[in-house]
């Protein structure tokens, strides 16, 4: 066992121990799981991501309301701590079916569905300060690579121009202990939203014409690939552009790409990647590049809600942002990044990206 | 007429007395409600009462035209004429007695008999001992017979009292009692003899020593006087009591469940009795005594002048002993010092001296009219007998134990139902926790909790009547929670199993708003839930619809009282419903940390390598300390997970970057 995991199992250990000395005292058992809300995230100016408060809250396990998550922190705490001892990983998936099991004689379950597990997980990580993969927890993959570099996948090497028509499959822990980055040739890094687009591009082989790295995380990116992307950031200082739809929706996964999230405000130190560049959709590229008025899809009351929601958000704060917001709040549709097809199927590929990332139209 | 009044007669007199007004108005060819409401002067009604006697007159005249025969002259009716007895009259109107239909026939020959039992016994003092049997006899006949340990009766007055309508002790007092007329027994005894032409069979004994008479009594209808036909001494065990069979023709089949109700709802108004009942073709039933301690006696009063009626003034007046008129009101009637009777009879104008029997019409009418106007203290109360709070929830007990569960009200209808739906008796008894305060209120009877409330009401006056009311009720066990309660009324003691809708008790328990007590009521009817409603009157004189006593008067003052001590017992159900819940939420709180507490162990267990039962154990100690309600069960701070989420993107859930 290694130093990490001995370290992970001694913080679960000590847990489960304040609980049965709690009990032993007869005080309620207790534990305290920082606040993953928005009351307790901090958006740090200076270091631009969002930061993890010092709320926390008490779960008691005599409280009708807390008792059934209070056991489940530390079923799932058991079975992670058997996981390490083993020395095996499994997805949070697998970890929610190893756990779940009836109740007595009772028609309950430890965990009625995985989104309920899910956040268990979360709320462990945070208690006891360690990270999902120091639980030997990883999520279901998503997210997919081509580019020009060539890395190391757990012992393999992978070059990253040479994937096909998918690309490589980003796994959910990309830890230097596993990822390793050998050879690269690209100038910058390009996540967009959606595995349609990614296809376009990669089809169009804009990465080989662009040098840079192509990733998509299909729709919010996951921790994985958020990670990847920080790393390429980081180590290899590489700047990095996404690309989005043009609503509420997109704007917030840039959001999240660049300044972290407020669910896992705790990992932003690790994930966010604050000098992000926001290639696209903007709320002005319809008429900067003539696209047709049927494209648009009409904003619904909740994209409203959440776009006027957006506009208080600390890191929306600047005049660029406000510009962009306002405007498609008043406009009153989206657009998505497909509606680029409407001129023409590689118009994305061969005129709108080289245009952006020649003028220089982004914001930060 | 302004003269405040400590008392209400007013309203009911004053009608009473403007009544000959309304009724000449009556005869006007077009009176309009206005009209009458405007009371015309004194002076009006005769000028009015003129133009409407004309017409009325004149009809003859104006069909003159064939002036039809004379079939009869005045003199010829006149041989036909003749005194009709009231043995008779009854005979005819046998349902003015209870006797309508074979069903019923049964059960009022019986509460007759018991009544008068349970009147005999409380009077001299003895704790009643019933026995009811009914024997099945050839050709749909049936024998009553009801036996009791009471002061029994005397020789000379036995063939009076079973044979004689009209006759006893209870008509010409004031005094809180069951029977009131002294037609029920005798009456019971001539529908026997209607229907089956047998005699009564009456055996009574006084005392220890004494022979025992054994009588057989018929009713000549046409006299209304007992004849006798057989009379002898008989030997007899018991030191005292009474017994009468009577055979008659009955439906036993519908007859028998009012006759069941009828004498559990009677055990339970009379927790000091005990009760024996022997029917055919079924197991007899024991009502066993739920308490030794007899009814307060009821004391006789005088009337109070408030109640009496013109008319009956008039013949007390001639009827009286009484030298001058001061001393007549002092000695007929209640609360009346002479002080007093000199203020009435100023007020009437006639000199406190005057001979009773000398005055005449219209110086009674002053006299009546007087006393309405006199302050006059509420009657005495001593002469009513409640049940009492401590009796009312014993005899509830003895019920609840002893009761067959069977049929909902017999006027309701429907088959026999099985309790059992709604909530199931053992499980209501396991989900209390072994540390919850006890509850005085709450009975365990037959393996079922019940909960059970009773209020009794400081006496109150009607129409310078006394009366007094109370009400109890039990709630839960295993009846249905969907149908609507069971309300048992009683006066003086005497289940009213019929009439109910048409019974002022009903309407003021259907009047009662019981959902501010946590039952459902559906507008306009009874609240439904499990639960018995017991609600008694004690009065001098209750005010019955009619002979046959199954419904009560609607009075105002009777209403309102049984109102409010519905209402209080409802507020002390509610209370307990509410206890209730909670302990329900409590038990529920226990469970669920009961079964957490092993998944807890077992983790706790897993972390720590603890031994697994010490954790759980220790735990398990805890919940008990943690269920009592000082927790309140509430988290410290809400999460707010969704206050600020990503905008979800409807209609998949909103991914995050959770997976």
């Amino acid at each position: 066992m290694d130093a990490t995991s001995r370290k992970t199992t001694q913080k679960l250990v000590k847990l489960a121990e304040d609980v049965v000395a709690q009990a032993s005292a007869g005080r309620n058992p207790a534990v305290e799981v920082p606040t993953r809300s928005l009351a307790n995230v901090r958006f740090n100016e200076k270091k631009r991501i969002i930061e993890l408060g010092g709320d926390k809250q008490k779960r008691l396990f005599f409280n009708v309301a807390q008792a059934k998550k209070f056991m489940q922190t530390f079923l799932v705490g058991a079975a992670c701590r058997e996981l390490i001892a083993e020395g095996k990983t499994t997805s949070i998936r697998d970890l929610y079916y190893l756990t779940k099991h009836t109740l007595g004689k009772t028609k309950q379950n430890t965990f009625e569905e995985q989104e309920e597990s899910d956040p268990i997980i979360e709320d462990l990580e945070v208690t006891v300060d360690a990270l999902r993969e120091e639980l030997h927890l990883f999520a279901s993959n998503k997210g997919n690579l081509v580019g020009e570099i060539t890395l190391v996948d757990s012992g393999d090497t992978i070059d990253a121009r040479r994937m096909g028509s998918g690309g490589w499959g980003v796994p959910s822990i990309v830890e230097a202990d596993v990822i390793q980055f050998k050879r690269h040739e690209a100038k910058f890094v390009l996540l967009v939203e959606k595995d349609a687009v990614f296809r376009r591009l990669n089809e169009d082989r804009f990465w080989k014409k662009h040098h840079c790295i192509l990733i998509h995380g299909g729709g919010q990116p996951p921790r994985g690939v958020r990670r990847l992307v920080h790393r390429l950031h980081d180590e290899l200082s590489l700047p990095v552009y996404v690309l989005v739809d043009n609503d509420p929706w997109g704007f917030y996964i840039y959001s999240v790409v660049k300044q972290g999230s407020i669910n896992l405000a705790y990992e932003s130190m690790r994930m966010a990647v604050p000098r992000a560049r926001f290639l696209g959709l903007s709320s002005f590229d319809k008429e900067r590049f003539g696209l047709p008025d049927n494209v648009t899809i009409q904003m619904t009351e909740d994209d409203e809600r959440r776009g006027k929601q957006m506009l208080a958000y600390p890191w929306f704060e600047q005049k660029p942002w406000r510009r962009e917001i306002e405007r498609m709040l008043k406009s009153g549709v989206k657009l998505e990044i497909e509606a680029l097809s409407s001129m023409g199927i590689s118009f994305i590929t061969d005129e709108y990206l080289p245009k952006k990332l020649r003028e220089g139209d982004w914001l930060e | 007429m302004s003269t405040p009044h400590m008392i209400a007669p007013r309203t009911p007199r004053g009608r009473e007395q403007a009544a000959p007004a309304d009724r000449q108005l009556d005869l006007l060819p077009l009176p309009s409600k206005e009209e009458e409401a405007a009371a015309a002067p004194p002076s009006a009604p005769p000028a009015a009462a003129e133009p409407a006697l004309a017409p009325a007159m004149a009809v003859p005249d104006g069909s003159a035209a064939a002036p039809p025969k004379r079939r009869a002259t005045a003199e010829q009716m006149a041989q036909k004429q003749r005194e009709i007895s009231i043995s008779e009259f009854f005979t005819k109107n046998r349902h003015l007695l209870g006797f309508d239909n074979p069903s019923k026939a049964l059960l009022t020959a019986v509460k007759e008999a018991v009544d008068n039992s349970l009147d005999a016994c409380e009077e001299a003092g003895i704790l009643p001992e019933v026995r009811v049997e009914i024997g099945e006899l050839p050709g749909g006949r049936y024998r009553v017979a009801v036996e009791d340990n009471g002061p029994g009766i005397v020789k000379a007055q036995i063939p009076k009292v079973f044979g004689k309508l009209l006759y006893g002790s209870k008509f010409h007092r004031l005094k809180q009692s069951r029977g009131q007329q002294g037609i029920g027994i005798s009456a019971a005894v001539m529908y026997g003899q209607l229907t089956t032409g047998k005699a009564a069979v009456v055996v009574s004994k006084t005392g220890r020593g004494r022979p025992a008479h054994h009588f057989e009594i018929q009713l000549d209808t046409r006299k209304n006087a007992p004849v006798v036909l057989r009379d002898e001494e008989i030997p007899l065990e018991k030191d005292h009591g009474t017994r009468v069979e009577i055979e008659l023709v009955a439906d036993w089949l519908h007859g028998q469940r009012s006759l069941t109700r009828y004498l559990e709802q009677t055990a339970l108004a009379n927790p000091h009795a005990a009760f024996t009942y022997l029917r055919p073709g079924a197991e007899a039933i024991v009502f066993p005594r739920a308490s030794s301690e007899p009814p307060k006696e009821a004391v006789e009063i005088k009337p109070h002048p408030h109640g009496v009626e013109l008319g009956a003034l008039m013949l007390m007046l001639s009827e009286s002993k009484a030298r001058g008129l001061g001393a007549f009101l002092c000695q007929e009637f209640s609360r009346v010092s002479s002080r007093l009777a000199d203020e009435i009879c100023d007020r009437a104008q006639l000199p406190r001296t005057r001979r009773p029997s000398s005055l005449d019409r219209a110086q009674a009418e002053a006299l009546h009219r007087a006393i309405g106007e006199t302050r006059i203290m509420a009657p005495p109360l001593s002469c009513l007998s409640p049940i009492g709070d401590e009796l009312v929830r014993k005899g509830l007990i003895n019920f609840l134990s002893v009761t067959e569960a069977d049929a909902p009200d017999p006027e309701a209808g429907g088959g026999a139902e099985e309790p059992g739906r709604g909530r199931g008796g053992a499980e209501a008894a396991e989900e209390r926790a072994p540390d919850e305060p006890p509850d005085p209120e709450v009975a365990r009877i037959k393996g079922q909790t019940f909960f059970i409330a009773t209020v009794t009401r400081p006496p109150r006056v009607y129409r310078g009547n006394p009366f007094q009311v109370e009400v109890g009720l039990a709630h839960g066990g295993n009846w249905p929670a969907d149908r609507p309660i069971e309300l048992y009324r009683f006066a003086n003691r005497v289940p009213l199993l019929f009439q109910r809708s048409a019974c002022g008790m009903t309407d003021a328990i259907v009047k009662t708003d019981w959902r501010n007590y946590l039952l459902s009521q559906p507008k306009g009817a009874l609240p439904v839930g499990p639960m018995v409603l017991l609600v008694h009157i004690a009065s001098v004189w209750v005010p019955f619809t009619s002979e046959s006593k199954e419904a009560v008067a609607h009075y105002p003052e009777i209403i309102k009282e049984i109102q409010l001590a519905a209402q209080e017992c409802g507020r002390k159900l509610a209370a307990h419903i509410r206890r209730r819940q909670h302990a329900d939420y409590e038990a529920k709180r226990r469970s669920i940390f009961e079964l957490y507490i092993r998944e807890l162990a077992h983790s706790l267990h897993g972390l720590t390598g603890r031994p697994e039962d010490r954790i759980e154990k220790k735990l398990l100690a805890l919940a008990k300390g943690f269920t009592g309600g000082e927790e309140d069960g509430r988290p410290e701070r809400v999460e707010n997970e969704e206050g600020e989420e990503p905008p979800a993107r409807a209609p998949s859930p909103p991914e995050d970057e959770a997976e």
